[in-house]
């Protein structure tokens, strides 16, 4: 018997041209959970497609148990014991939370029919052994993002996993329901499970985790028990450097208000918001998930109707009913759903980064394609995006690169204000440095910019001044050298507590 | 680092490849084939569908789909032809009367689906398909009917040295629509809008307003096709709405580089689709197939072209990792 429940032994897998992995290797004791960390790029997909069968490596071993595997499809991975819950959940929302657990492994009666019955008293018992207390047959798709994930983690539970494989579990999930994964990955440990736990947050890895592996290029760099890492150490051995400052913060000139918001109003969301944001500073939003944040952005750039409330830009009142009024008001707005919002993915990068300026870039009647091209170099230049051609489509390119792409565009418009919504979410380290100097030279140049980020270190590192919501409401407006400014004090304001003065 | 990708003419050259070998097999098939009054013919009998396929085109590529084109083309046909019956002889108000029908018609699958946010306009142009075929069928009084002033017909007879008018005026349309779509803000929209609305509407776009203006295109070009096919016939019949003329539109236009996924798609791939689309009718006529083998021929044609969108995807996903690997 192997100390090891699943161990992946000198595995390469080249794609046409590529090496997606170069004598990887990973090894999960039973009953631990392991983290897993590397950034974009760094061959962790590939890694999790070639335990979950998905690919099969040129070269190297899969051992499960001691026992040497060969995974030729999915089913077999499955059939070995390894689960694996990705981030992209696979739910069918209008099936009953049953449905989602049995699917393709239905119990069937005497009659040939499927046994509902059964199923969903197996459901109600996998789900209440996660600590989910829910009627299995309601549709999944009428629960929170938190319940979905256990649906994904109960159909591992039902095939008696022996590993289950976490892709960035908690990317999408609300603070409470992220304690409560946790609570769930622990008692699975417990069980003796091994759990692979994937993420780009390192406090939740020192948090969780028993042992963290690092990966970088698609080699293995280390694993070392968490009490042997730092986060400085985590960071230099994925980056292959060590990053003196994760936050380069610099300073600008603090300026005017360049956008002053009176009294904003939306229904059920948003109540009474007023504050002001000045050039040459940047400008945190803080608060939990849901505090209204990104609702207040999406109402001052006119993504949604407003039920009341002033907006004025340089003192001078505005009326702005849609994204086009706000970017003519020199409102340049970057949604945190780059996918969904920010980019169109089929289309080219040069057709992204013009996409908010195409009058900027149309000589009389025509696009002026040569200042496209133009742009377009100066964008990847300047942003450093990595594409081998300019008119790469942009849904080729990495998830940090294709967040540059939608900087570049913003910045075409040569706007005066610009909103980051969570501008730095699911892209690595190096990426996200990139993202603050983007920001640093905004300021620098007296631009505005407000940056909501749920990423504590992140608004303590980078705002000249925060402001905290909850609940549709501004609960604190703090300066950069307020005794107020530390986690602490905006936590305790996130929560709904109030700062002394 | 290179500017631009090579070889993105690839799939342009192939569809011109396959109306070339088309020709070739059609030429030795039938020795009336390679006769200049023959192509002039199959130039006519592109006409129709080279219309029809403009607005099917620019739907194809905001992801979206117009089949009440075939029926929009005869309804206004047979607006005209209710006229004609009432006593109208003006030309000049028929021909505007039909081209703003088609318009409105165009204008109503647009809001229907942007202001009424109905889901995926397959359904909602379907029953605009039923309800033209019916109204074609209704105004007048199920009849065909003949008669038309000069005026209204002289778009779908009059020639210039053998060359239907008809087909130079959709090669002019084309060229403005080609230019519109590669060089203009507005084509740019089109091709986003199609790709991601959301993003489209918050990069300050009003996506809707984009999206409608496909579906008006696509009426007003319907119009001018049933225009055409009156002049070609000498007759309007409502109850050539249910002929498969929207399905020889999307056929040109999927021939022709069109995905039902949206975002892509050319004229000029578009024209090539309609001429392939017209030898292979003219083809079968020449070589007396039964109309029952030259739909079933049809169809097939259909999902090969799908299929070789499908497998061009796959092909070029694959050459553009090998493009990212040599760069590495």
């Amino acid at each position: 018997m192997s100390e090891y429940v699943v161990e992946l032994r000198n595995a390469t897998k080249t794609f046409p041209g590529v090496v997606a992995l170069d004598e990887m290797q990973l090894a999960v004791k039973p009953g631990e959970i392991h983290g897993l960390i590397g950034e974009n790029g760094a061959g962790k997909s590939t890694l999790i497609k070639v335990l979950t069968g998905v690919h099969q490596p040129d070269k190297g071993e899969i051992y499960v148990n001691g026992e040497k595997k060969i995974f030729r499809n999915p089913n077999d991975s499955a059939a070995a014991g390894i689960a694996c819950v990705y981030q992209e959940l696979n739910i069918e929302s209008l099936l009953s939370i049953t449905d989602n657990i049995f699917i393709n492994k239905w119990i069937k009666g005497k009659s040939g029919l499927l046994d509902y019955k059964t199923m969903h008293k197996k459901a109600k018992e996998v789900m209440a052994s996660l600590g989910q207390e829910v009627e299995p047959e309601k549709p999944a798709g009428t629960f929170g993002m938190g319940v979905q994930q256990m649906i994904e983690i109960a159909k591992a539970v039902l095939i008696d996993a022996k590993m289950i494989i976490m892709d960035e579990p908690t990317s999408s999930l609300g603070e409470g329901e992220v304690a409560q994964l946790m609570k769930t990955c622990r008692e699975l440990r417990d069980r003796g499970i091994g759990i692979v736990f994937v993420s780009h947050k390192l406090e939740e890895l020192f948090e969780l985790c028993d042992r963290v592996t690092v990966i970088r290029d698609g080699k293995y760099i280390e694993t070392r028990d968490i009490d042997g890492w730092t986060n400085d150490s985590l960071i230099s051995a994925m980056v292959g450097r060590t990053l003196d400052n994760l936050f380069p913060k610099e300073f600008g000139a603090k300026g005017d208000a360049a956008l002053k918001v009176e009294g904003l109003e939306e229904g059920g969301v948003l109540f009474d918001v007023n504050f002001e944001a000045y050039n040459g500073q940047i400008l945190g939003f803080a608060g939990l998930v849901g505090a209204g944040r990104t609702e207040t952005m999406r109402a001052i750039f006119g993504a949604d109707p407003i039920d009341g409330g002033k907006i004025y830009v340089h003192g001078k009142e505005v009326q702005i009913k849609s994204p086009r009024d706000a970017i003519k008001s020199g409102i340049a707005f970057l949604t945190e759903d780059r996918k969904g919002q920010g980019l169109v993915l089929e289309q080219s990068i040069p057709n992204n980064l013009i996409l908010a300026n195409l009058q900027g870039f149309t000589k009389g009647l025509f696009l002026d394609e040569k200042l496209i091209e133009e742009k377009g170099w100066e964008s990847i230049k300047g942003l450093q995006i990595k594409t081998p051609i300019l008119d790469e489509i942009t849904g080729q390119l990495s998830g940090g690169n294709q967040q540059k792409v939608v900087i570049g565009k913003w910045i075409n418009t040569d706007a005066d204000i610009y909103i980051f919504d969570e501008p730095t979410r699911g892209i690595d380290v190096g990426a996200k440095i990139e993202v603050y100097n983007v920001m640093n030279r905004l300021v620098k140049r007296g631009k505005c910019v407000i940056m909501v980020s749920s990423e504590m270190p992140e608004i303590l590192g980078m705002s000249d001044r925060v402001i905290v919501m909850r609940g549709g409401r501004i609960m604190a407006d703090v300066e950069r050298d307020s005794k107020h400014f530390n986690q602490e004090s905006l936590m305790k304001a996130a929560w709904g507590g109030t700062l002394d003065e | 680092m290179s500017k631009r990708r090579k070889g993105s003419g690839n799939s342009f050259l192939g569809t011109l490849g396959a109306l070339v070998i088309l020709c070739v097999i059609l030429t030795i098939a039938s020795r009336n084939f390679l006769t200049y009054n023959n192509l002039m013919s199959i130039l006519k009998q592109t006409t129709f569908t080279a219309l029809t396929s403009i607005g099917m085109l620019l739907c194809l590529i905001t992801a979206g789909i117009d089949l009440s084109v075939g029926a929009n083309a005869t309804f206004c046909a047979c607006i005209v032809g209710m006229l004609v019956n009432g006593g109208m002889k003006n030309s000049f108000v028929l021909i505007i009367v039909a081209l703003i029908a088609g318009a409105a018609i165009g204008l109503i699958n647009g809001l229907l689906l942007t202001r009424l946010h109905l889901p995926h306009p397959f359904v909602s142009t379907l029953g605009m398909k039923n309800f033209l075929w019916g109204a074609g069928l209704l105004v007048t009084g199920s009849q065909m009917i003949s008669g038309f002033p000069d005026g209204v017909t002289a778009l779908g007879v009059a020639t210039v040295a053998g060359v239907p008018v008809s087909f130079i005026v959709v090669v002019v349309i084309y060229i403005i629509m080609h230019v519109l779509l590669t060089r203009t803000a507005l084509g740019r929209s089109i091709y986003c809008a199609g790709g991601n609305p959301e993003a489209t509407r918050l990069s300050g776009i009003n996506s809707a307003n984009v999206l409608t203006f496909c579906y008006v295109v696509s009426g007003f070009m319907a119009a001018l096709a049933g225009i055409v096919s009156i002049g070609r016939s000498g007759i309007c019949n409502g109850a050539n709405a249910i002929q498969p003329y929207d399905t020889d539109a999307i056929a040109a236009c999927v021939i022709g580089g069109a995905s039902f996924m949206g975002g892509k798609g050319t004229m000029l791939g578009t024209m090539l689709g309609a001429l392939i689309i017209a030898t292979l009718r003219n083809g079968f006529a020449l070589l007396s197939i039964d109309s029952s083998v030259q739909n079933m021929v049809l169809g097939l044609v259909i999902i090969g072209a799908v299929l070789l969108d499908v497998v061009r995807e796959t092909m070029a996903q694959k050459a553009r990792r090998k493009e990212a690997a040599a760069q590495a």
